[in-house]
């Protein structure tokens, strides 16, 4: 029986406990003189949570633990006949996949195959157990939850402290999600630091991991310097910035200085369209408009510009960002006060020198977190680059030229099948690290800002 | 004298004001230049993309009289002997008797090179449709290569000389005759449609993506959103204030800034490495998105949630309410709307990602339709990127139609937030 049929199975035992439940409280509440403590139904989810509960917990640690002992049974099978490490690494990956389908019969060998299926048995008769075991334990609980289910029983109390417990789970959610980028990146990059030293990587000028492909090469570790990748990063970054600080700032003092509310009801969708456009069409955009568009101009004033120069993709990534910095920019100034304009308007201010010396001052701390917000943004962005910039790891401040950034690489590392543990997919993880952490400062750093510098007005 | 200072002074001032009133008109200007070139940009990554889509909703054919040399048996073929027919050399022999002068071994190929690789179905299915005696002859309307469409699309210039163009003089000198005999035809590219991905770019269609995208979302759905209301029901209502719950908020307000792309780094050591997950699959995709998704509906449903005013609640608890009634009764209905606006909007954002699902695999080859959450699928985004990397010029204009199709579905999802944000908003 697989798991599923076996959960949707249990789902229905505990409907009909539900069911069960309510019948047997109503009965005991017409014979009793005392008043119900909970409503009949908090009595039914009470005896349906055990039915369910118990077996499908026991289901679950079943299915994280049965493949690992049966692993291990295997690998001590195959261990007795003296096989060294490596083969015997090897073999089991075969017997499993041939066990699980995934590999047809016809690729290995008569004893790879008769593993395979004495696992497949194993792992047959494991599955049967945990049917029983699960089906036994329904019934338990059952008559376990039937026998405590009486008129003056907290059943709604206990049913409430259930779903305030799951609740509790569902929060933590979001720290494991944390923990599991730390811990997911953490050990790759400590691996990768083995083989190649960080000091390597964070100051060597040459980046070329290809050249790790063959173990038995000459520098074979490959040159893992990343300062490339970190000077093309900055480039691409800097020219969106260039691009998006200006648009994005003066559309903001006109969304919330200038514009009368019904053409702020056309203009504020329009620049929240831009931002719902997916990142895999501006790179689409950058490659077959902008790209090509710049080459010709550029060939036109005696300028020789490389079909992926990083010029392209700043400038589309600063078009991305625009929308980021002028809505964040347009809260913050529609944050200060009306009464420090009217102030300003009534000593005969006119309105830009409202805007350029009160409230860009009172609302500058907020405007320098949204740009550091729209940094890492620009450094954490993908598809952009990956599309329009390029690959080869140049180290050049010119935006003319082709450059390659952290998370092209990133991506040029790990798109396709490789071994997991080569330092070329190890290389992406350290990557990532550095990526996650960079954005993470500038995260907390905006955070600080605004939260440190911000004026306070009553 | 004072007269002289006066007038001077008046000039002066005068001056001045003219100056700030100029500035304030330059301001003026550089905020409404602006805003409007970020419209207008918006204007041009669109039309742009509406411009180069526009080739690829129409194929071209020619129609071509076919006939099967068969058994002399008066009667109706049957599906088993249509089967076993070669319709390659049927939908060749019709053009080489088009073509008699053609002799030629290698000019025979490439005459039979101007049609798609999809002409042959085309041909099966006609037949498999009209029942046909032997001998009948059946005038088929039959899908030509790609190469030959940009050519009858005009995209492929006649006029250039030879070696500047990939199609050769003589291809289009047949070409130019079937058009003479009125037997070339444009017509809606259902293909785009309805087939899965393809090598040859005028038989490649993104159903399959399509598809793809549908059960990746059905996933992220089914993880993000319960995961996210229970959360930010427990924060917002619940919870007591303290270090932990502290540690949960800033974790969600960092989760919400963490790069895409490292969620792909997560996915493909947890889910796939750690907890094998099939690779390529809508189950794993919609896993790692439902891990980016949660934040955001984490903080659309608290904001819902604390709309609701506190009367409600308080009027709930009078009249015997327990705290989790209070919730499941009253609060969190009023804040359905909202909650489901937040959901679809992060949906929406969720449905355009792309790098993400590149490092779990997502981005692979598949001709067939995905039947479960499991199977080897792509989504759209990554279609897009597949098709825009092919260096097949007729990529290009399929590529712009994946993105308007993807443009038109996000722009429907964020229509039907936008509904029900008006539909069911309530102000207290």
């Amino acid at each position: 029986m697989t798991t599923t049929s076996l959960l949707v199975l249990l789902a229905a035992m505990a409907l009909l406990s539900y069911a069960y439940s309510l019948k047997k409280i109503r009965q005991l509440a017409i014979r009793s003189p005392e008043k119900l403590h909970s409503l009949p139904r908090f009595h039914g989810a009470y005896t349906a949570a055990w039915v369910f509960g118990i077996p499908a917990l026991l289901t679950v640690i079943w299915i994280f633990t049965a493949p690992i002992i049966l692993n291990m049974q295997l690998i001590e099978q195959l261990g007795r006949v003296g096989l060294e490490p490596g083969e015997v690494d090897l073999l089991v990956s075969q017997v499993i996949s041939v066990a699980n389908g995934s590999l047809s019969p016809d690729f290995v060998s008569k004893d790879v195959l008769d593993l395979a299926v004495k696992y497949e048995d194993s792992y047959d008769i494991s599955s049967l157990l945990i049917t029983i075991i699960a089906i036994i334990a329904a019934f338990i609980s059952f008559a376990f939850a039937i026998r405590r289910l009486a008129v003056r029983f907290t059943a709604r109390h206990s049913v409430e402290r259930l779903a305030r417990a799951i609740m509790v789970l569902a929060s933590v959610v979001a720290v494991l999600t944390t923990l599991g980028i730390v811990m997911s990146l953490v050990f790759e990059t400590i691996q990768f630091f083995r083989t190649v030293p960080v000091l390597d990587f964070l100051t060597g000028t040459q980046w070329s991991p290809q050249i790790a492909l063959r173990a038995d090469q000459i520098g074979s570790s490959g040159a893992f310097g990343a300062i490339p990748l970190f000077t093309g990063t900055l480039l691409i970054t800097v020219l969106a910035m260039i691009v998006s600080v200006p648009i994005g700032l003066f559309a903001a003092i006109f969304l919330s200085e200038y514009a009368s509310p019904r053409v702020r009801s056309i203009a504020k969708p329009a620049l929240e369209i831009l931002a719902g456009v997916p990142t895999v069409v501006y790179g689409f955009f950058a490659a077959i408009v902008v790209a090509p568009f710049l080459r010709d101009t550029g060939a036109s004033v005696g300028l020789v510009l490389s079909s992926e120069s990083a010029l392209a993709a700043g400038i589309v990534m600063g078009v991305m960002i625009i929308p980021f910095i002028s809505s964040l920019s347009d809260d913050v100034m529609n944050a200060v006060p009306q009464s420090l304009r009217d102030g300003a308007l009534a000593l005969g201010a006119t309105k830009s020198e409202t805007i350029k010396q009160v409230i860009l001052p009172a609302a500058f701390p907020g405007i320098v977190s949204a740009v550091l917000l729209a940094v890492s943004r620009a450094i954490g962005e993908t598809m952009i680059v990956v599309m329009a910039a390029g690959v080869a790891a140049n180290l050049t401040a010119n935006p003319f030229e082709s450059v390659t950034t952290i998370t092209v690489q990133i991506v040029m590392l790990l798109v396709g099948d490789q071994e997991f543990d080569s330092p070329k997919t190890l290389a992406a993880f350290a990557l990532g690290m550095l990526l996650f952490l960079v954005t993470l400062g500038l995260n907390v750093i905006a955070l600080y800002v605004s939260r440190r510098y911000r004026e306070k007005y009553d | 004298m004072t007269d002289l200072t006066a007038t001077r002074y008046q000039t002066k001032r005068r001056a001045h004001l003219a100056a700030r009133h100029s500035s304030e008109k330059r301001f003026r200007l550089y905020c409404i230049g602006a805003v409007l070139s970020a419209v207008a940009i918006l204007g041009l990554l669109l039309s742009s993309i509406v411009m180069t889509s526009l080739p690829a909703f129409t194929e071209s054919t020619v129609r071509l009289e076919l006939q099967l040399n068969a058994p002399a048996q008066d009667r109706f073929y049957s599906d088993a002997e249509l089967a076993d027919v070669n319709w390659r050399s049927v939908v060749s022999r019709a053009l080489y008797d088009y073509f008699p002068e053609v002799t030629a071994r290698q000019d025979k190929r490439s005459l039979v090179g101007m049609l798609s690789l999809g002409a042959t179905d085309a041909a099966r299915d006609a037949f498999y449709k009209s029942k046909v005696q032997p001998g009948d002859v059946v005038s088929v309307e039959l899908p030509l290569s790609d190469d030959i469409d940009l050519v009858v699309k005009g995209i492929i210039d006649r006029t250039l000389p030879e070696n500047e163009r990939i199609v050769s003089d003589q291809t289009i000198s047949w070409l130019s005759i079937l058009e003479a005999d009125g037997r070339v035809e444009r017509r809606f590219a259902l293909a785009l449609f309805v087939n899965g991905d393809s090598r040859e770019p005028e038989m490649a269609g993104i159903k399959g993506a399509l598809i793809g995208t549908l059960w990746t979302m059905l996933v992220t759905l089914a993880v993000s959103l319960p995961i996210g209301i229970m959360a930010a029901i427990y924060l917002q209502e619940l919870a007591p204030k303290n270090r932990f719950t502290d540690m949960i908020e800033v974790n969600i307000s960092n989760l919400a800034a963490v790069p895409s792309i490292v969620f792909g780094l997560l996915g493909l050591a947890v889910f796939i490495n750690f907890l094998d997950v099939p690779r390529s699959s809508p189950l794993v995709g919609g896993l790692v998105l439902a891990l980016m998704t949660f934040p955001t509906i984490i903080i659309a449903t608290r904001a819902a949630l604390a709309s609701v005013p506190p009367s409600i609640r308080e009027a709930a608890l009078g009249v015997g309410a327990s705290p989790i009634q209070v919730i499941t009764h009253h609060v969190l209905p009023l804040a359905m709307p909202g909650i489901l606006t937040g959901t679809i909007i992060g949906l929406a954002q969720a449905a355009g990602e792309t790098a993400p699902l590149l490092m779990v695999g997502m981005m692979a080859f598949i001709v067939d339709t995905p039947t479960d959450i499991t199977a080897n699928a792509t989504v759209l985004p990554a279609q897009i990127y597949m098709w825009a990397n092919n260096p097949e010029r007729a990529f290009l204009a399929r590529t712009s139609a994946a993105i308007l199709v993807l443009l038109v579905f996000l722009l429907f999802m964020n229509a039907i937030a936008i509904y029900l944000r008006k539909k069911f908003e309530r102000r207290w």
